[in-house]
């Protein structure tokens, strides 16, 4: 049984790497166009000359991709969002409407004149028109950002999801679930059985919250974002501060947990002699950082690629349409057949990368509580740091 | 780059509302949840070993329910048998009855037609010897009847008897 439930690891494990090998092949062409325009005077002009007419698909593809100062539905409809800024002179409170539409409006604050530049907010220098250097390089963006908001939006979700779970497994106690129950309860016990006992080993339940959490916030914010409509549609999973906090994380719980065990064989490799400890430690150190690094950059590749290739399959339509309208009809079917296909991919992706951020920081704790020496956990554990 | 530069605000953001989030879902969410589910496993674990306990019991049960069936069958054999025993005994008995009771029927039978006999020889002895009596009496009176016949035998006795 045991060998089993390994062998499939090891066969999702491959395959997210197949994937997301190929997610950054099929991105690179499209990261490579706003590098050439992302001075200033030269994206002015290059705006110019879209606005006349030209369709960019890689301008495109970014702005649905990053993060955004306000939510857009559909049309010229969009919802405004606060935006919060702290400078060196104070916090300000504004709503994002003062940018207008396309945020080409300028907002005159109480401290500062603020207006959005490739999506950030920038200081205004009032007197020579020009971005003030001085005084954004010291601005901190806290505002409640289209992310952010999504972020807000599937907490809640969660909380509305488990809390009623909860609240029928209270009630249908000693009971078959169900309902919602019986839909969520074994993916909780997937969770559990093989995620967290097979990789933390008998003291498992004390990271089940933890594990749990981070198994359905990337798994539910993976499959919103799939969906193109609000309140879907943000690639939040795909953002690199949410891996980041995630990744942080379970790097923080690594250190908090990790015992005395754990801390020699990263500083001094029990059975190993001096002179390749010298080589040896600092790798281990490093190896410490790295992994979780390295569960953001999955992450965060992962979701983002996927969005982007289903994108830039729309962009075709477009790219071709300009051509001629004949021929964008005729891509467009193509494109619709690709997309769906990716999107069949990316639904399981979405479930693939909750699954493997959860695997692996379970993998992570289990070393960090380990308490035996025994042969096989140090294999495992270089296998680990292998990924 | 704008795609891998990590932004403050959503990293403000984000810390506090996913350890807002984990706090609220461990208490309210998963603590209910997973103890309920361990509690589950655990009802449906000690249902299964009441099952098997049952199943074992029954056929315990079974099992002694069949050496009772074999008891009961052989004590109902020998009942039979017992009964069988009684009856070919009686009959037995009630034959040697009937048969002592018979010969002492016969023999007492023998014996009256015995007695009846004897008695009836005796009878007829005595009446025999009556009316030989009878007859005798009545051949003397005829003999004696007249003078003559009465010197005439006395003659003849004389006669026998010799004067020795």
């Amino acid at each position: 049984m045991a060998n089993k439930i390994n062998t499939f690891k090891h066969f999702l494990l491959i395959l997210t790497m197949l994937i997301s090998s190929f997610a950054s092949f099929a991105s690179e062409p499209t990261d490579n166009e706003p590098n050439a325009n992302s001075t200033v005077s030269n994206e002015k002009v290059e705006d110019k000359v879209h606005e006349e007419g030209g369709f960019n698909a890689g301008k495109m593809i970014l702005e649905h991709v990053a993060d955004n100062h306000s939510w857009h539905l559909f049309g010229h409809i969009s919802i405004s969002l606060p935006v919060i800024v702290k400078t060196d002179k104070g916090i300000e409170v504004f709503s994002s409407s003062h940018f207008g539409h396309e945020g080409e409006e300028q907002y005159k604050g109480a401290n500062y004149t603020y207006a959005l530049h490739e999506g950030n907010v920038v200081v205004i220098d009032s007197q020579l028109g020009g971005i003030d250097e001085v005084a954004t390089s010291s601005l901190s963006d806290f505002s409640i950002t289209k992310n952010v908001a999504a972020m807000l939006f599937s907490m809640l979700l969660m909380l509305w999801i488990f809390l009623s779970v909860a609240k029928s497994a209270n009630k249908n106690r000693g009971k078959a679930p169900k309902g919602l129950q019986s839909w969520i309860e074994p993916l909780i016990v997937f969770v559990r059985d093989d995620v967290a006992k097979p990789s933390i080993g008998k003291n498992y339940e004390r990271f089940m919250p933890f594990l749990l959490t981070v198994f359905f916030f990337i798994w539910i914010n993976n499959l919103l974002g799939l969906i193109p409509i609000f309140p879907g549609g943000s690639n939040l999973t795909g953002s690199i501060s949410v891996a980041m906090v995630l990744a942080a994380f379970t790097l923080l719980i690594t250190f908090f947990v990790a015992n005395k065990h754990y801390w020699r064989h990263v500083f001094a490799m029990p059975g190993v002699p001096i002179p390749v400890l010298i080589i040896l430690t600092p790798i281990e150190i490093l190896g410490l950082f790295l992994r979780p690094f390295v569960l953001m950059i999955r992450l965060f590749a992962n979701i983002t690629a996927g969005h982007i290739i289903s994108l830039a399959f729309f962009s075709l339509i477009f790219i071709f349409g300009e051509m001629n309208v004949g021929l964008g009809l005729g891509v467009s079917v193509l494109s619709l057949v690709f997309t769906i296909f990716m999107g069949a991919l990316e639904l399981l992706v979405a479930f693939l990368q909750a699954y493997v951020f959860a695997l692996l920081s379970a993998i992570y704790f289990g070393a960090a509580v380990d308490e035996g020496h025994d042969v096989n956990h140090h294999h495992d554990h270089e296998t680990v740091s292998a990924h | 780059m704008e795609l891998v530069k990590p932004s403050i605000g959503l990293i403000f953001w984000m810390i506090i509302s996913f350890s807002i989030i984990l706090f609220l879902l461990k208490k309210f969410a998963w603590k209910p949840i997973l103890g309920m589910i361990k509690e589950r496993e655990e009802s449906i674990e000690s249902a299964l070993a009441a099952a098997e306990n049952a199943k074992l019991e029954m056929k315990a049960l079974q099992a002694n329910n069949e050496r009772i069936l074999v008891q009961a069958r052989a004590e109902r054999d020998q009942l039979l048998k017992d009964a069988r025993d009684i009856r070919e005994q009686m009959i037995a008995e009630a034959k040697g009855l009937a048969t002592k009771e018979g010969e002492r029927l016969l023999k007492s039978a023998r014996e009256n037609i015995q007695n009846e006999k004897m008695a009836a020889i005796t009878e007829l002895k005595n009446q025999v010897a009556s009316l030989s009596i009878d007859i005798a009496e009545k051949i003397l009176k005829s003999e004696l009847s007249s003078d003559e016949k009465q010197k005439s035998l006395v003659n003849t006795f004389l006669k026998d008897i010799n004067l020795n």
